[in-house]
């Protein structure tokens, strides 16, 4: 037996004490502070103008994606929606510091990353409208995003799920040889799954270049953090699995931005998981069908639109002198005008026709599924007005 | 050719995928130095490295959580559940996940190069939880693909086939025949069709229809109905999902009774889908209900094992109720 972990570093003691505080403080970084400025002595990541801006603008964009779509549920249009609104930073300037060779498994909030990743208004639409021109064929409810050109994997509703898969996916991708990683995005409640445990154990005995992702919003639905764990958050687990581990201010794009290449340096360099825990707040309600009136205060929800991510880096990027007022507003405005224009377009594209059902269970239909479908068309084709999506397409 | 007991050939197939494509990686609780508890993966760890065969920790879940993953990915996953009454803390991932992957994807991203195996089956002395059958929990989702050889010869000729079908596979292995059934396996590379069932042994008084280790269990009944003069036809399944209907179809046509035999309770086991469909196929060629041989409705016995099982003098005693009928 080689490496016996769990006894060689082990000291002795010969006193009955129970270890009760957290053994390490892990400190939060952040180099802007709530008011946009740069923390004394904190290094700032190189950042171009352009790159900056980038991640600037996408979070811009999600904000008014997220108030359109929130809208649009409202009105009818689609059934559901999920906001990101306070989280914008999180996963956009993750996504940012990441190579677009990179694997992302998120888990339902991480509209920033796919539209840094070039997602269009238009594809956003046609996923939101199980229409038949998402790649995905409109099979999942709204948000479940997935696109393969941009290596964004088909979101799924179990919670934590992505967590050993993104294990699994880092594991090939060290085995091809390519110097890619897999992030993995999850939320503080999704931590309690036991997928998380299996899948951070899993990254770290296997030595896995896996980025786990936690934001730390403080809610899952309507329950607080502090009914969700009693230790000290999400990143004094990493260190229970030896994983590397640092934790972030999660409403801080610049701070983000520098731990997430650090660790995917670490990850490409070291081939090994690395846990980043981004602390910040869910503004926005947890989907279209949750009201957070019901669980919490006006007044905490005040206290943390005052450190808004968008605000934070526009200050920022003021003091750069790489903002403009005019041009800021121009851009807001045309992309509103954008989703609406989309959204009108994409409602009104067809579903797939009632072939597709059957496909893609397996690589070819079977039996039984060409049986199905074949009786399901003859049904159709006799109550037509029973199924108006598709019956005017049955062949 | 040689003689193999199965688990050599299942040890035989997985060097023979291991060689041909490196992209195959086998791991499992224990399955690395170990070589699995069974040994059906010994000394592949020798052979082609701790980076393609390797113990995982403790965790079903995380085993195939981090399958489904490296499928994704394009890497040939073959995930050893140490026994398939473990199974179920994986039961999310296979079913919600590993099933749902390509179909939720519009076909974008797929896990069809995933393998699942596991031991199944009683008569073992293994009491609730080294012994139980779970096909059916998995025949209920679409998307899957179950396969359960009979013998060392099928075991790898259809493990070949299943770590290199497009889809994924939950390869269910019966394990009292690990060690008990020896046959001639040619050494060389083949493969057996998923979603065929085989003909054992042709007759024309009824069709006896089981799979995996229940199939010896019917050649014995077939061979005491033989002596009243009573010709058993017996078909093994080998893919419950897709199963082979025609073949089934067929032969009920020609002997007018069917019996299904499986481990697994009979309530809500494959049996009943099987009899379902059969009679929707074959009503008017039916001379006699369908019967089903099983296991009891309760959790799986240790000390009544024997009295549990749905053995031969079981099955004997329902061919000829089915022929009196």
């Amino acid at each position: 037996m080689e490496n016996r972990n769990h006894l060689a570093a082990v000291k002795t003691t010969n006193k009955v004490e129970i270890i009760s505080n957290g053994v390490v403080d892990i400190p939060m970084l952040q180099i802007l502070t709530a008011e946009g400025e740069v923390v004394n002595n904190a290094v700032e990541p190189e950042l171009s103008k352009d790159e900056a801006l980038k991640i600037y603008n996408t979070m811009e964009y999600i904000r008014v994606l997220d108030e359109r779509m929130v809208g649009a549920q409202r009105q009818g249009r689609i059934s559901f929606y999920l906001a990101s609104t306070g989280e914008e930073a999180a996963s956009v300037a993750s996504a940012a510091a990441l190579s677009k060779d990179d694997m992302i498994m998120s888990q339902y909030r991480e509209q920033g990353a796919l539209a840094y990743r070039g997602y269009t208004t238009e594809q956003f639409m046609n996923q939101m409208f199980s229409n038949k021109a998402d790649p995905n064929k409109g099979r999942q409810m709204p948000i479940h995003y997935g696109d393969k050109p941009l290596n964004f994997m088909t979101i799924s509703s179990p919670l934590g799920t992505q967590i050993p898969q993104a294990s699994g996916y880092a594991y090939g991708q060290k085995m091809s040889g390519k110097d890619v990683v897999t992030i993995c995005y999850f939320g503080e409640g999704a931590a309690s799954e036991g997928d998380f445990h299996a899948g951070l154990n899993m990254a770290a005995v296997l030595h896995c270049p896996v980025i786990f992702f936690c934001r730390n919003n403080g809610y899952a639905i309507s329950t607080p953090a502090e009914e969700q764990f009693a230790g000290d958050g999400i990143a004094s687990r990493g260190l229970g699995y030896g994983i590397k581990t640092i934790r972030v201010d999660g409403n801080d794009p610049l701070a983000i931005y520098a731990a997430t290449q650090e660790a995917r340096r670490i990850a490409i360099e070291e081939k090994c998981p690395v846990l980043i825990e981004a602390m910040t707040y869910r503004l926005a309600a947890h989907s279209t069908s949750d009201d957070p009136t019901g669980y919490r205060s006006r007044d905490e929800e005040d206290k943390w639109r005052a450190k808004d991510p968008i605000a934070r880096m526009a200050k920022w990027l003021e003091s750069k002198g790489w903002f403009d007022e005019k041009e800021n507003q121009k851009r807001v405005d045309k992309a509103r005008q954008d989703v609406l224009a989309a959204m009108k377009s994409c409602e009104k594209t067809d579903v797939c026709a009632v072939e597709d059902i059957v496909e893609d269970v397996y690589d070819t239909p079977p039996w039984h599924l060409k049986e199905q479908l074949n009786d399901l068309k003859a049904h159709i084709k006799k109550y037509p007005q029973m199924y108006p999506k598709t019956a005017g397409r049955v062949k | 050719m040689a003689k193999m007991n199965l688990l050599q050939a299942i040890n035989n197939a997985l060097i023979t995928a291991m060689t041909e494509d490196e992209k195959v990686m086998v791991f499992g609780e224990d399955v690395g130095h170990f070589g699995g508890v069974f040994r059906a993966t010994s000394h592949l760890q020798e052979k082609f490295g701790k980076a393609r065969c390797f113990n995982t920790p403790l965790t079903e879940q995380g085993i195939i959580g981090f399958a489904n993953g490296l499928a994704s990915q394009g890497s040939v996953p073959v995930a050893e559940i140490q026994f398939g009454d473990y199974i179920f803390p994986a039961f999310d991932q296979i079913v919600n996940e590993t099933a749902k992957w390509r179909y939720r994807s519009g076909g974008q991203f797929d896990v069809g190069t995933l393998t699942i195996r596991t031991p199944y089956g009683g008569g073992i002395a293994g009491g609730h939880y080294h012994s139980q059958s779970p096909e059916a929990f998995f025949a209920h989702c679409p998307g899957l693909k179950i396969v359960m050889p009979r013998d060392p010869y099928q075991a790898k000729g259809l493990l070949l086939a299943s770590i290199r079908d497009k889809n994924p596979v939950l390869f269910m292995e019966p394990k009292r025949l690990y060690r008990a059934s020896v046959a001639d396996v040619p050494e060389d590379d083949y493969e057996l069709p998923l979603g065929k069932a085989d003909v054992v042994q042709e007759g024309n008084d009824i069709t006896l229809l089981g799979w995996g280790a229940q199939i010896e269990i019917l050649q014995k009944a077939a061979a005491m109905a033989l002596e009243d003069g009573v010709s058993c036809e017996i078909i093994d399944l080998r893919s419950i999902l897709p199963w082979d209907v025609e073949t089934v179809m067929s032969s009920v046509m020609k002997t007018g009774r069917l019996l299904i035999n499986h481990e697994a309770p009979l309530t809500g086991g494959f049996a009943s889908e099987i009899a379902a469909s059969i009679q929707e196929r074959c009503f008017l060629y039916l001379e006699a209900p369908i019967a089903r041989v099983c296991g009891l409705d309760t959790p799986y016995p240790l000390a009544h094992e024997k009295e549990y099982m749905p053995d031969e003098t079981k099955t004997y005693e329902a061919i000829k109720r089915t022929l009196h009928y």
